[in-house]
């Protein structure tokens, strides 16, 4: 690199930076609404692990799926969801993504592959899986990638999907998030393995990256993606990383070690991505100015939502099943 | 019209949706190499490939939960569980995935996708193996589910099932593999959710589907030696089911029996007996009956098999009583 020339680092770094702020920005706000009963039911928060979705999601493209889990807030911001329509469905409002019939564990949105956050744990990988079939058959050059935590690795169905997905070389990202937690318990009662052998046994190509560093992340994504869309098959990223929050908003965490938490603010990826951008001697106003944007986004959206209407029960009813298909009746004008 | 047997005729629809459209691809449990367990889906991988029929490992919860993801991804999957009862273990992918991603996301998408699977009896395959488990599925909001009894409705309700932008379970009763009958040419196509005029009378309707239509049929033919003129009604499809049909011949009989195989309780007969008590009260010239499997799982040994499924005799019995 030649002297003076600006390298895209910084310009990369800062754009990461504010991406993990936007989602931060975004899961805060969540929890003071909730703590406020402005959002009904429970939310599940992903602060700390803002570097998974963001390394991850950042360097997908805009044609590949993604298949989400109930801490998926994080996932569907990286993949552009709007945010008023994301706050909408989240506080339960007819214009939300979901109409306001799914809320927090079900946000999705089909127009940027963003093919649903979900209630059960490991029930995003087979849906992967199908997702991945799907663009495989079609040739459409695009993946699938699902995000799942260390909890769901006891799943039965992420076993089905390992082994699925590697048997046909389906061009699938796994993305283990393993912030050490299923729930309320540590991931060592929970686990008689690890992702990276559980993936070897199923010969699936894997790596293990610093989840709260979100240039690895991105780094190792890249590089993953890169060789599933030559065909080399699935591959999985364990991302280790810091579950600062409950299992739900609400929780009191009474089982975790007072002293874990002395140690969640060194690993916070923010405060990580701030340090690193402070050091290539990014600008301090810069840095302010990304966290500025941010709020004003999140403000702008949680006014939306406020505005937003109640869903009406017709309109619920009315998407069980969809309209008619006139395809049958097609098949009989044509033999008539 | 051409003779074939049940499972042709089904194999026949597989191949002319494969064919209309390019979407339509199947996978399952040996379905390509081995054809099938009872041979529907023979020939099909020489047919059309192995990208579009292949055969997956036993994985019943990643054949239903990847026929989801596919279905949202632009293909229309037909899928297959080997037998109804292993679909236990792609409950979640039907029932929390399939049935709800239109409704939970707004409206979204649809999940163009079917499932194909055996249920019933009479070859003896013991508990685990003949179940008949459709009033589960029809119990969850988002599903359809059809259980053809005749060779048309086979060919029939399988394309519609294809057709349909939602996911259907298509539900094929082993004992009917075997049997035989016309296909007519070209065979006419069947929307989903009419029921069909098995048999037209006018003292007592019973209502039925799958392998229990032919034994409301023999029912009816003993029947009609007392003097006893039964309309049999074929359901063909369970969710939604034709209650205006239903209604319509009740309002002529005014007597009415419900048949199916499954156990008697809390099954597709109480569902229809309770509805019709409501809104065909006043129709009413006797008790709503039903004709089921005792409350009990399949036995194997075929002296029990023979005696737990619901036949003729149990039929003509139940009707005597509901027109008593």
């Amino acid at each position: 690199m030649a002297a003076g020339q600006i390298t895209p680092l910084p310009v990369e770094l800062l754009r990461l930076y504010a991406d993990m702020r936007l989602i931060r920005e975004v899961e805060q706000r969540l929890s003071l609404l909730f703590g406020d009963g402005e959002i009904p039911g429970f939310i599940h928060l992903s602060i700390g692990q803002e570097a998974v979705a963001v390394g991850v999601v950042g360097a997908l493209r805009p044609d590949d799926t993604l298949a989400s889990n109930h801490r998926g807030h994080g996932h569907a911001i990286a993949k552009g969801l709007d945010l008023s329509r994301f706050f909408l469905e989240i506080m339960g409002k007819s214009e939300g993504y979901c109409g306001g019939r799914g809320g927090s564990m079900h946000v999705a949105d089909m127009a940027v592959g963003m093919l649903g956050a979900n209630g059960i744990v490991g029930a995003g990988l087979p849906i992967a899986v199908g997702s991945a079939l799907a663009q495989q058959l079609r040739e459409t050059g695009a993946i699938a990638c699902v995000f799942f935590g260390d909890g769901a690795l006891a799943e039965g169905a992420l076993h089905e999907s390992f082994n699925m997905a590697a048997l046909w070389k389906l061009p699938l990202l796994f993305v283990c998030e393993n912030n050490g937690w299923s729930e309320f318990s540590p991931a060592a009662r929970q686990l008689a393995t690890e992702p990276l052998k559980l993936a070897e046994t199923f010969n699936i190509a894997s790596d293990r990256v610093d989840g709260n560093d979100v240039a690895a992340v991105r780094a190792a994504a890249v590089a993953a993606i890169e060789a599933l869309r030559a065909g080399g098959g699935p591959r999985l990223i364990e991302c280790k990383t810091t579950r600062v929050r409950g299992h739900f908003e609400g929780d009191p965490q009474k089982y975790r070690e007072a002293g874990e938490f002395d140690e969640i603010g060194r690993k916070d990826p923010l405060k990580r991505a701030a340090d690193s951008l402070r050091a290539i001697g990014v600008p301090e106003a810069d840095i302010a100015a990304a966290d500025e944007a941010a709020r004003r986004r999140v403000d702008d959206a949680v006014a939306a939502a406020r505005a937003g209407t109640a869903p009406r029960p017709e309109a619920a009813l009315a998407d069980v099943y969809s309209p008619k298909s006139s395809r049958t009746a097609a098949r009989a004008d044509a033999a008539a | 019209m051409t003779e074939v047997r049940f499972g042709q005729a089904i194999n026949r629809a597989l191949i002319d949706a494969m064919t209309q459209d390019s979407s339509v691809v199947l996978f399952g449990e040996d379905v390509a190499e081995a054809g099938g367990p009872f041979g529907v889906t023979r020939g099909l991988l020489k047919k059309f490939g192995a990208e579009r029929v292949r055969d997956t490992p036993i994985s019943e919860a990643a054949i239903v939960g990847a026929a989801v993801g596919a279905a949202m991804s632009g293909l229309r999957p037909v899928v297959e569980i080997m037998f109804m009862d292993f679909v236990t273990l792609a409950m979640d992918a039907l029932v929390n995935q399939a049935a709800k991603a239109r409704f939970m996301f707004g409206g979204q998408v649809s999940v163009p996708m079917v499932v194909r699977m055996p249920h019933g009896g009479g070859i003896n395959a013991g508990p685990q193996h003949s179940q008949c488990l459709e009033a589960w599925l029809a119990h969850v909001p988002g599903l359809k589910v059809v259980c053809p009894s005749t060779i048309a409705d086979a060919y029939a309700l399988t394309r519609a099932a294809i057709d349909d932008d939602d996911p259907v379970v298509v539900i094929e009763n082993k004992a009917l593999y075997a049997s035989k009958g016309d296909l007519p040419e070209p065979p006419p196509p069947v929307e989903i959710g009419k029921a069909r005029t098995a048999r037209a009378g006018n003292d007592v309707t019973i209502v039925t589907y799958g392998a229990m239509v032919a034994a409301s049929l023999a029912a009816a033919e003993m029947l009609a030696k007392d003097g006893v003129n039964a309309e049999v009604l074929d359901l063909r499809s369970l969710q939604p089911w034709d209650e205006a049909a239903v209604l319509a011949s009740l309002a002529r009989t005014h007597r009415l029996v419900v048949c199916h195989e499954a156990v008697e309780a809390f099954g597709v007969g109480a569902e229809i007996v309770a509805r019709l008590a409501d809104i065909g009260f006043d129709e009413l010239d006797g008790p709503l009956l039903r004709v089921g499997a005792p409350f009990m799982p399949p036995p194997f040994a075929k002296s029990l098999e023979d005696w737990y499924r619901p036949d003729a005799g149990r039929i003509v019995a139940a009707v005597k009583r509901a027109i008593a």
